[in-house]
């Protein structure tokens, strides 16, 4: 007999919604919970937003811990950490989830230390058994050339951050019925050592890598800033975005946002346009569940082909504009 | 100001796929013969930023490398990048370690060297990619904490810290004693030049074993771990890939725009 309990997910928002990860996280525990037979539970902190815990709810959650706390709010990792590790004490979940997004990343290993739990992070895919008592985790390595699954018992706390587009959620049933804690004002803090001066946002480039159906990618063989104008007549004819491998990023040609792969972000369109990218595993990682993928690259054996539906070996500087005009013409 | 570095030497996360082996049955990964390790691309940039700190605040550069005794090229890199004294943890023990003892063993080779203000580390290892060794150190030293930096500077016995996030930038006050951890957006590790060969080759880069650090045995190794290897194998990504062509490109082209437009 399993003596697993329930599942625990770190809840994100984004512009008053859940993120598109924590609907996912939901839907992933949700199923896991379901074969277990436990609750699912989820930590929202630091927003007013009253309607997210029934939204969390209406994806799937049992019961929400809403922390509601102005001093919370200004990503303080210390004092999120230390609110996250006393109600984490408390639900001494079997399995907690991160986002691998920029909060997972830097909270997941730190409340480990708190509760002396397991870690597994970038997981791509998560499965229990219940007669043997263990979790297994898959997660990428060595740049996603590897994969390795990882096994948990279940008798401590495992956390695990999450990475996007691995799970599945589940459409919201708005009927469901769960329970919200509401936990405000009384939160005692400890002092912290460390004070967020600013935070800026880079505006975005048109539509969010992660929802466009139709993404451009640039890598190294662009050769500089000037070359991605191209690349974006071409993304705005197509209504898609622009993206970049982690060469343009490293030298200052585009920002971080615009990256994908295993350090930037992940997608998953219905089309993604490859432009002078070699085919680093790492990007690769970013952006294999694309549906169709396209490349063009002047270099015949780049890696790119390999992971393509459709290749063309010729240099974008000449082909680019005369596709974008043909393109343009088959559209009216 | 006393730094800090922790480093670890990797496979060249450049190795095209094809190189990359793996023995499944014993769960590890095949180095390629002949092909030399390399500092961690990330822990090349906690060198530079250490290296840029003492270049404006004056103060002294021990580096910790936590591996083989096979490292000792890699780790001189960091002495000729202009740290100035560096020393190799290696012991059997450590074999089938995971990220909560690296970080234990590094805290206590932290507390052999005594005093310090500022510890550094890469955001993660190109190899197993976790990305938690130095926020796991800094949770058993106590110490503020800001992960993948792309900026510092010293204010008195403050730091000023630029963060790089997803969409765009953070930046932190905190207090010293810290530890940072360097993200790929704080720059490009410098080149080694003559005189910093020079001066690397001359010092010494002692060995230190788990004994040596006072480490508590039953926190190490294989059996200590609290996620196990059950399996590793090779994914394969691969798609037939049809290569577009025609008479001529502009024909080519006709194909490929219709493609594209269907796709969408």
């Amino acid at each position: 007999m399993h003596n697993f309990r329930d599942i625990l997910i770190m809840g994100e928002c984004e512009n008053g919604r859940l993120s598109a990860i924590t609907r996912e996280m939901i839907g992933g525990a949700r199923r896991l919970a379901d074969q277990i037979h436990v609750r699912t539970c989820i930590i929202l902190i630091g927003s007013k937003k009253a309607s997210l815990d029934k939204e969390a709810i209406s994806y799937g959650i049992d019961k929400v811990f809403f922390v509601q706390d102005d001093r919370l709010a200004d990503v303080n990792r210390d004092l999120q950490v230390f609110v996250m590790a006393d109600i984490c004490k408390k639900i001494n979940p079997s399995l907690c989830f991160f986002g691998q997004t920029d909060l997972g990343r830097d909270i997941a290993p730190r409340l480990a230390v708190q509760l002396d739990a397991g870690l597994c992070m970038d997981c791509v895919d998560v499965k229990i058994d219940p007669d043997q008592a263990c979790i297994y985790q898959t997660r990428p390595v060595y740049g996603g050339k590897a994969m390795a699954v990882m096994i948990a018992l279940s008798d401590r706390i495992q956390i695990n951050t999450i990475r996007a587009k691995s799970m599945e959620s589940i459409p919201a049933d708005h009927e469901r019925v769960g329970e919200t804690i509401l936990i405000a004002g009384d939160v005692s803090l400890p002092k912290s050592h460390i004070s967020l001066l600013k935070r800026e946002e880079i505006p975005k480039e048109g539509l969010n890598l992660e929802d466009a159906k139709v993404i451009v990618s640039g890598g190294g063989g662009i050769g500089g800033p000037d070359g991605f104008a191209l690349l974006r007549d071409l993304a705005r004819l197509l209504n898609g975005a622009v993206g970049s491998t982690r060469v343009p990023v490293d030298e200052h040609w585009v920002p971080l946002s615009m990256e994908i792969g295993q350090t930037g972000k992940i997608v998953s369109p219905d089309l993604y346009i490859a432009v002078g990218i070699s085919g680093a595993t790492q990007h690769i990682t970013g952006c294999l569940r694309s549906k169709q993928i396209v490349t063009i690259n002047k270099d015949p054996e780049a890696n790119m082909f390999k992971i393509s539906d459709f290749g063309l070996a010729a240099d974008y500087r000449t082909v680019l504009p005369i596709l974008i005009e043909k393109i343009r013409t088959l559209k009216n | 100001m006393n730094i800090i570095v922790c480093v670890k030497a990797v496979l060249d996360p450049d190795l095209p796929p094809v190189k990359f082996a793996i023995d499944r049955k014993n769960k590890l990964v095949v180095p390629p013969e002949g092909m030399p390790y390399v500092i961690n691309p990330y822990d090349a940039l906690a060198v530079e930023a250490a290296v840029r700190i003492k270049e404006k605040e004056g103060g002294h550069i021990t580096v910790i490398g936590l591996g083989d005794k096979s490292w000792d090229v890699v780790i001189r890199k960091t002495l000729a990048m202009g740290a100035d004294e560096a020393a190799i943890i290696c012991d059997p023990a450590f074999t089938g370690s995971d990220s909560f003892a690296t970080a234990y063993i590094l805290k206590k080779a932290v507390q052999k060297i005594g005093s310090f203000d500022l510890i550094l580390c890469g955001r993660q290892a190109s190899d197993w990619d976790n990305g938690v060794v130095g926020s796991i150190m800094a949770g058993y030293l106590g110490l503020h904490m800001v992960t993948r930096i792309k900026g510092v500077e010293v204010a008195g016995n403050k730091l000023m810290v630029q963060r790089a996030i997803m969409n765009g930038n953070e930046t932190y006050e905190l207090d010293l004693p810290a530890l940072l951890t360097v993200s790929n957006e704080f720059g490009q590790a410098r080149i080694p030049l003559g005189r910093g060969i020079i001066m690397a080759a001359r010092k010494n880069i002692p060995l230190w074993n788990l004994s040596d650090l006072g480490c508590d045995f039953a926190r190490i190794g294989a059996d200590a771990v609290k996620n196990k290897m059950h399996d590793i194998y090779l994914p394969s990504y691969e798609r037939k890939c049809e290569m577009v062509t025609g008479t001529d490109l502009s024909e080519a082209l006709d194909r490929l725009a219709k493609i594209v437009v269907s796709s969408c």
